[in-house]
């Protein structure tokens, strides 16, 4: 098991080394010159352009400003941004907690919602309300997040005043980005715990279970749920990336003060360092999730163990 | 041998230890299906006594497994059992309420299923399995757990103290089947029902379940209800047999005089299908049509169709069980008493 | 297995027939926007400029006069062809790929899937942004963004559909006959895994609306004066107190298109097959 992981672990890693190597090449490819976006070429000489340019590194050919970028990302150095000068990581520092606030609330709320909220349209499967439910969820889907929260804001920030409109402000201002986060995942979640539970209830090992003279509550518990929850689970640990996707794009209908926000403005600026670096956190955030994911699924279904420990070899 | 009477009252609430163990009268189950209510079980009488091997017998779609179930009270929704009674030790169990029926199944009737890879629950190991009915009877875990890996070893699992900790998927079709028939004689029921507990399996351990069968029957005085389309399970191991077709019963007998001396043409039928060895004879023999369809029942006996020696009346009116002087049971106009 | 398509098969689904109606409603609409519309997308009457509702037009006016009913209708025509060509592309993409890698397996399974995983390090937002910022912002990047995104999720489910109909009977009687692998791929692979693709396909193209409006909304996609639905979104938050209906009709054109092909796509896989897993 614990090879297993590591195995999977570094996999994760070589892959975030290739998206590093993707990502750099690609935005080489960048149109326009940081520099010059920076600077007033009426009043800033040449001499001193170029002088900048030798500073960031960006008269030496790609491949050498990877591996210096590489070597610098290795010691825990992103870089200093071109806008502001300040060092990338600590840009990323105070932004991070932010993100991870409103992602981990939103992720936690989500499955506190939708997991009941799909068990209770298993149980009473094909009636009115099931299909209600279904129907509210799935046209949930529909609704664009940054909408969404355009509409809530509208409504309870600036005609009901009961939340800030942006920015943060403590527990109040949580509100509304959450909810907005929140509101359209629950339809996927609901449908895969409804879905997984009706499939469960139909298992022969269910039948057996009942047969033994198990009272129903603990067919129920010990025999329906422990198998239809596991991959409702391992969903909870593979949202993570999800939700910090998304709050990129609610980060600035709310502006939240978050890494959402100073990636967007980093791309306006074509700030390189800072977007790479934040990009380089959020992959690793996602090799993370998606490895945790995976192990804990081995953890809670011993068939998948044995996959993995033929793979492990 | 006591044959369904349905005269005799019945007592609620209190074991009645002097007639038969089982005593199923006149149980109807039907589904409701988008073309209708489909009664798959009609009006099935049967006893089974104390210790004694009962089969089942028909072909799929019978209403065979449906009537097992009927008796645990686990036919699966859109089933609803519609009228009769199933007397255990007197009391009927169709009666009972849910936590009630839930004390019974396992302690005093328990069942084995059809497909053993299926059957087991993935998540858990296979003495956990066992052990988890042995403490509905208020057993310490420890001791439980004792008493469930002796039990694996009393269903004849090799190795059983290391299989005991094995995952479902980690055992044999073979040894899934031990795993859940010792899962189900644990609490030493009365009454164990086994739904073809030999068919998805190879021949050599169709012999072996079947050995194992009687023997734990012997050593717990365990009555066996065995649901089978095998003619020649029921050959090997029934002491009466109870002949199903399209839902009802066409004839019930001892072993011996059912296959000396079969009365329903059904049954004749039936027991000309099996082939024969060293008897040079030839072509095998098939009973022409097919099983009606549940929903579409022809009027009168359900089997007239395909029946070669049908007269009229058989076409418009149902054939009652009638019980013969010599004990037997039999459902055919043209039976002579 | 195949299903007769019956008319009453499909009137009985209610889901396909609501889905199959706002489909057909809004190709009609962008279809017939140079009728529909009652003034041009771009026509500015700035004395009429911020007005709701009413009598200034169905969805009033933003701040350049222009009439919004307008834009949302020309907006339809952008998140169609867009959606379409997105679809397209990923799909192609995602099943040439996931055929090869499921057909052949060993080093092109690995590499292919390799390749999956790497579109799957990053959340599809995430990616699609920073391709977009490479590639510079304009309406083009943006649907290359995000089929590059999109393409894994076609290829993982294709390859694995292949992988169990490769060692089908049909399979191997082909190459019994002499069949070359690109004609078992193509010719007898392929044709059973329409009906997963076409529900894929249609339960994708809401996701790509969406997607490719959200990016507009970030000023990174098409750009003003285009009636783009994000474009008009995002010019309608920056007016939030003086003109709210600016940034509610978009978001229900986006909402009702996006629901009407997620109402077909499920449709068509209750019809096509109900166990299908995307």
């Amino acid at each position: 098991m614990f090879n297993y992981a590591v195995k999977r672990l570094a996999f994760g890693l070589v892959v975030v080394f290739a998206v590093t190597v993707v990502l750099f090449g690609v935005m080489q490819l960048m149109p326009g010159d940081p520099i010059r976006l920076i600077t007033d070429p009426s009043r800033v000489p040449e001499w001193r352009i170029q002088e900048l340019r030798r500073e960031y590194g960006l008269d030496k050919p790609a491949y050498v400003q990877y591996l210096l970028w590489m070597g610098k990302l290795l010691r825990g150095d992103l870089g200093q941004s071109i806008f502001t000068g300040q060092k990338v990581s600590i840009l990323i520092a105070a932004r991070l907690p932010y993100t991870l606030l409103l992602a981990f609330t939103s992720l936690l709320l989500h499955y506190a919602i939708a997991v009941p909220l799909g068990l209770f349209a298993a149980i009473r499967a094909n009636s009115r309300i099931d299909r209600a439910i279904v129907f509210v969820t799935t046209a949930l889907r529909a609704v664009p997040g940054f909408w969404l929260g355009i509409l809530l804001m509208l409504l309870f920030a600036i005609n009901l005043r009961w939340f800030p409109i942006s920015g943060y402000s403590g527990p109040m201002s949580m509100v509304l980005p959450v909810a907005t986060l929140t509101l359209p995942m629950l339809g996927g979640t609901v449908r895969l715990t409804r879905s997984e539970v009706l499939e469960t209830l139909r298992e022969p090992f269910v039948l057996t279970a009942y047969a033994k003279g198990l009272p129903e509550r603990r067919v129920i518990l010990r025999h329906v749920l422990r198998n239809a929850l596991i991959p409702v689970t391992v969903m909870f640990f593979l949202s993570l990336p999800w939700i910090v996707g998304g709050s990129v794009i609610i980060e600035n209908v709310f502006a939240w003060p978050g890494m959402g926000r100073l990636l967007w403005n980093s791309i306006t600026n074509q700030d390189l360092p800072v977007v790479q670096g934040i990009i380089v956190i959020i992959a690793m955030l996602t090799v993370v999730s998606n490895t945790i994911g995976d192990i804990i699924s081995a953890m809670l279904d011993p068939r998948i163990r044995i996959e993995m420990e033929e793979v492990a070899g | 041998m006591n044959l369904p009477d349905t005269q005799s009252p019945v007592v609620r609430g209190i074991s009645d230890l002097s007639g038969p163990l089982l005593s199923v009268r006149n149980l109807t189950t039907s589904f409701v299906t988008s073309r209708g209510k489909v009664r798959a079980v009609t009006d099935v009488s049967f006893d089974v006594d104390r210790g004694e091997v009962f089969a089942l017998v028909g072909e799929s779609g019978c209403g065979k497994s449906t009537t097992a179930l009927s008796v645990m009270r686990l036919v699966p929704p859109p089933g609803v059992v519609d009228a009769g009674e199933i007397l255990l030790d007197g009391r009927d169990l169709l009666a009972l309420d849910r936590d009630s029926i839930a004390k019974v199944r396992g302690k005093q009737v328990a069942m084995i299923f059809q497909n053993p890879l299926v059957a087991l629950t993935p998540v858990y190991r296979a003495g956990a399995q066992i052990e988890e009915a042995i403490v509905l009877d208020e057993i310490p875990r420890a001791e439980a757990w004792r008493l469930a890996v002796q039990v694996m070893g009393d269903v004849k699992i090799s190795d059983h103290e290391e299989r005991a900790l094995s995952y479902p998927h980690e055992l044999s079709g073979g040894m899934r089947q031990r795993v859940m028939t010792g899962m189900m004689i644990s609490r030493s029921p009365k009454l164990l029902i086994a739904d073809e507990p030999t068919t998805a399996l190879d021949v050599t351990i169709q012999a072996q379940i079947l050995d194992l069968l009687l023997d734990l029957r012997e050593r717990n005085r365990m009555a066996l209800l065995i649901i089978t389309h095998d003619l020649g399970v029921v050959a090997e191991i029934a002491d009466r047999v109870a002949v199903m077709y399209a839902g009802r019963i066409v004839e019930q007998a001892g072993v011996v005089e059912l296959y000396e001396e079969p009365l329903h043409p059904y049954t004749q039928l039936l027991m000309r299908a099996l082939p024969r060895l060293g008897k040079g004879q030839g072509r095998l023999e098939t009973i022409a049509g097919s099983v009606p369809s549940l929903v579409d029942m022809p009027p009168g006996c359900p089997f007239h169709p395909r029946c070669p020696m049908a007269k009229p009346i058989c076409s418009t009116q149902e054939p009652t069980a009638r019980r013969l002087p010599s004990g037997r049971m039999v459902a055919c106009h043209l039976v002579e008493d | 297995m195949k299903r007769q398509f019956s008319p009453r098969l499909l009137l009985r689904n209610g889901q396909l027939m609501a889905g199959l109606i706002i489909f057909m409603t809004v190709l009609v609409v962008a279809i017939g926007a140079d009728y529909l519309a009652p003034k041009a997308f771009d026509e500015m009457d700035i004395p009429n400029k911020l007005q709701p509702p009413g009598e200034s037009g169905v969805m009033g006016t933003d701040q350049y006069g222009r009439d919004l009913l307008s834009r949302v209708i020309y907006g339809s025509r952008i998140a169609l062809r867009v959606g379409l060509i997105v679809v397209v592309i990923e799909s192609v993409l995602g099943v040439t790929l996931g055929l090869v890698a499921g057909y052949y397996g060993g080093w092109a399974d690995r590499l292919i899937s390799f390749l999956t995983d790497m579109t799957w390090a990053l959340p599809p937002i995430v990616l699609a942004l920073a391709i977009v910022t490479a590639l510079g912002p304009s309406l083009n990047n943006v649907v290359i963004a995000i089929a590059l995104v999109s393409w894994a999720g076609y290829a993982r489910l294709i390859r694995s559909k292949t992988q169990s109909l490769k060692n089908m009977p049909f399979v191997e009687a082909a190459r019994a006959l002499g069949e070359s692998d690109t004609a078992i791929m193509f010719r007898y692979i392929l044709p059973n895994t329409f009906s997963l693709i076409i529900v894929l396909a249609t339960l994708s193209l809401p996701t790509a609306i969406l997607s490719t409006t959200s990016l507009s909304f970030l000023g990174l996609g098409s750009q003003p004066p285009a009636p783009d639905w994000g474009v008009i979104l995002n010019e309608g938050i920056s007016l939030i107190f003086n003109a709210p209906w600016i940034s509610i009709f978009p978001g229900l054109a986006i909402v009702f298109t996006a629901l009407g092909f997620n109402l077909l796509g499920e449709g068509l896989r209750d019809i096509l097959d109900p166990r299908m897993k995307v």
